[in-house]
């Protein structure tokens, strides 16, 4: 695996990331500014990490969508390569219109800042082989903004054509308004997109895969993400 | 050239923090508020003198960055 975990001034995440996909792979990750015009030669994974992009200014990831380094993502992305967006991650996906939808204000209005559950919704994906269809896992979110919307047709689209792989749920599973903690349609915690090589999540993964951090949760998503790309190559 | 670019929420699109406006507004006593939006507006100069270069630059700037157009509309007001 050689991963290349993108920084944008205001990013705070991104060390959890690089440890984590150090930890995970064996392999150390390239770190790769925004201001680079190209991605390390033979990156097969690419990673946008959490924070606050500059300090979420305008739309939270708005600015950095429009980075330079971003063309070399979606040119990376149309040839096939991996990218994984963790919170930030997510909403620069959606402003970079890498991904369909925008993350929008939580609907109660407050920083959300605790684990949540998530079923993973299937397992034939590079971002949840490490799971099974249906498994439960416990991961930390934080953040302000991360109420998922997009227009009918579009949500209607996720749904149908199975491209919705993570939904906040309660300890057993269930989906439901008590527990879309921040007012998601159709309680969406990750989407990929059409293609099913672009996946955007609200939690952090990261941060649950050593037992120092009290749950080893997360790790599934990096070691299935591994292993695809060991076979791959 | 001065203009004013206004970024405002597509109706139908749940504004959290127009509505909490809306509440303190209420708590306040202020009568007479039936709703809040929230949008955002942006005051911009620009060098150029013709008004439809400008306006044309002004869409181009909403567009690739101002407004998300999944859920925002946008003005154009070009003030002199």
């Amino acid at each position: 695996m050689k991963s290349a975990v993108l920084v944008f001034p205001g990013i705070n995440r991104e060390r959890d990331m690089a440890r984590t996909l150090k930890l995970v792979s064996g392999h150390e990750p390239t770190m790769v500014w925004h201001a680079e015009t190209s991605l390390p030669k033979g990156t097969d994974l690419v990673v946008l990490p959490g924070g606050f992009s500059y300090g979420d200014y305008l739309r939270c990831g708005a600015i950095a969508a429009r980075s330079p380094v971003m063309d070399a993502v979606r040119k990376f992305a149309d040839d096939g390569g991996l990218v994984l967006g963790v919170c930030n991650g997510f909403q620069i996906l959606c402003e970079s219109g890498l991904l369909p939808g925008i993350l929008m204000r939580n609907a109660r209005l407050k920083f959300i800042c605790h684990d949540v559950h998530l079923r993973v919704e299937r397992s034939d994906t590079p971002f949840t082989r490490g799971y099974n269809a249906g498994q439960v896992i416990r991961v930390p979110v934080a953040h302000g903004e991360g109420n998922y919307a997009a227009d009918a047709e579009t949500i209607k689209r996720l749904d149908g054509d199975g491209r919705v792989l993570y939904r906040y749920c309660s300890a057993s599973g269930e989906v439901g308004d008590t527990h879309n903690i921040n007012g998601a349609a159709q309680s969406i915690a990750g989407i990929v997109n059409e293609r099913g090589n672009v996946l955007g999540m609200m939690p952090h993964p990261e941060n649950h895969v050593e037992d120092i951090m009290g749950c080893t949760d997360g790790r599934g998503l990096f070691a299935g993400l591994a292993a695809h790309l060991e076979r791959a190559a | 050239m001065k203009a004013r670019v206004t970024v405002t929420l597509k109706t139908g699109i749940l504004d959290p923090q127009g509505k909490a406006i809306e509440g303190a507004l209420k708590s306040l006593g202020v009568d007479g508020i039936a709703s809040v939006r929230q949008g955002k507006v942006f005051d911009i100069e620009l060098p150029g003198a013709d008004k439809t270069k400008v306006e044309a630059a002004l869409k181009d700037a909403a567009d690739k960055l101002l407004a998300n157009t999944v859920i925002e509309n946008y003005a154009i007001e070009v003030v002199g």
